[in-house]
């Protein structure tokens, strides 16, 4: 028997090192790894919750979540390259202009 | 209490590999905490008893996903990022403020005792999981399939070398 608590306090560590690593990683794919790091912790609430509200629709939004996690990680990377591609630095400080 | 040394220790393996993510000057380093931790997240599901959540967790996750990120970091070459030192406020203002909230949020988390999760009490078969899917919501899968068509379609779109640059780049 584990209390629900200790998996909320799980999940809240994981998502506080993600908003922590977005704001203090200076790497664009770093900062793109902390919201992946986000999502997971999130998506551990949501099925702590399931369990204890003996609701299976919780899961099924973990796997919305999911779904909707690797649309974001496709479209980002693609970003991520493309903006490679203009500046030639993953340095997110030296990307500050939305002009060339 | 079987249950309660798992969870803590799959726990304690999952913090250690988001903390490392965050310590890690290489992105290659983060990205392999981060597959730590979801192999780690994926074993808290099956203490939960969600399976199907937890295979799509590996597979999905520490699969599909942080291939992708591991393949982009390799295809861009990308070094160790540069130190830069934040704004002193937001080391002295933002640390502690940090730590209040967190030890507030926990300590109002672990003030309620009364409700727990025993292993696997979940009947999260991936029969009764398709179930729910393919009936309640239909309409939100089928949402997806569209959303996952657009999001292939938008990384194909971005990631291809426009006509201008290519031009641009043969007058070097």
């Amino acid at each position: 028997m584990v209390p629900l608590s200790y998996y909320l306090v799980l999940s809240g560590i994981l998502f506080a090192c993600g908003v922590t690593g977005f704001l203090i990683k200076r790497n664009i794919i770093t900062i793109f790894m902390s919201i992946e790091l986000m999502l997971n912790g999130v998506n551990l609430s949501f099925v702590a919750f399931a369990a204890h509200w003996q609701q299976l629709s919780g899961q099924v939004f973990v796997f919305f979540v999911m779904v909707v996690a690797a649309a974001e990680a496709a479209v980002g990377l693609a970003i991520i390259i493309a903006v490679f591609r203009t500046r030639e630095t993953l340095n997110i400080d030296q990307v500050n202009l939305l002009k060339l | 209490m079987l249950h309660l040394i798992l969870f803590s220790v799959f726990g304690l393996v999952c913090v250690a590999g988001a903390v490392n993510l965050l310590l890690q000057r290489h992105p290659i380093n983060s990205a392999l905490s981060l597959v730590v931790v979801m192999g780690a997240l994926a074993v808290e599901y099956l203490l939960l008893g969600a399976e199907f959540v937890a295979a799509v967790q590996v597979i999905v996750y520490a699969g599909a996903i942080m291939v992708l990120f591991v393949f982009v970091i390799m295809l861009l070459n990308a070094g160790e990022e540069e130190h830069t030192h934040g704004s002193r406020v937001a080391w002295l203002l933002g640390l502690p403020g940090m730590l209040a909230v967190t030890v507030l949020i926990c300590w109002g988390l672990i003030q309620d005792q009364t409700s727990s999760v025993r292993i696997g009490e979940l009947p999260g078969h991936p029969a009764d999981i398709a179930q729910l899917l393919f009936h309640q919501f239909l309409l939100p899968f089928e949402v997806t399939s569209i959303l996952v068509l657009i999001a292939i379609m938008g990384a194909v779109v971005l990631a291809a070398r426009p006509e201008s640059v290519r031009e641009t780049k043969r007058e070097h």
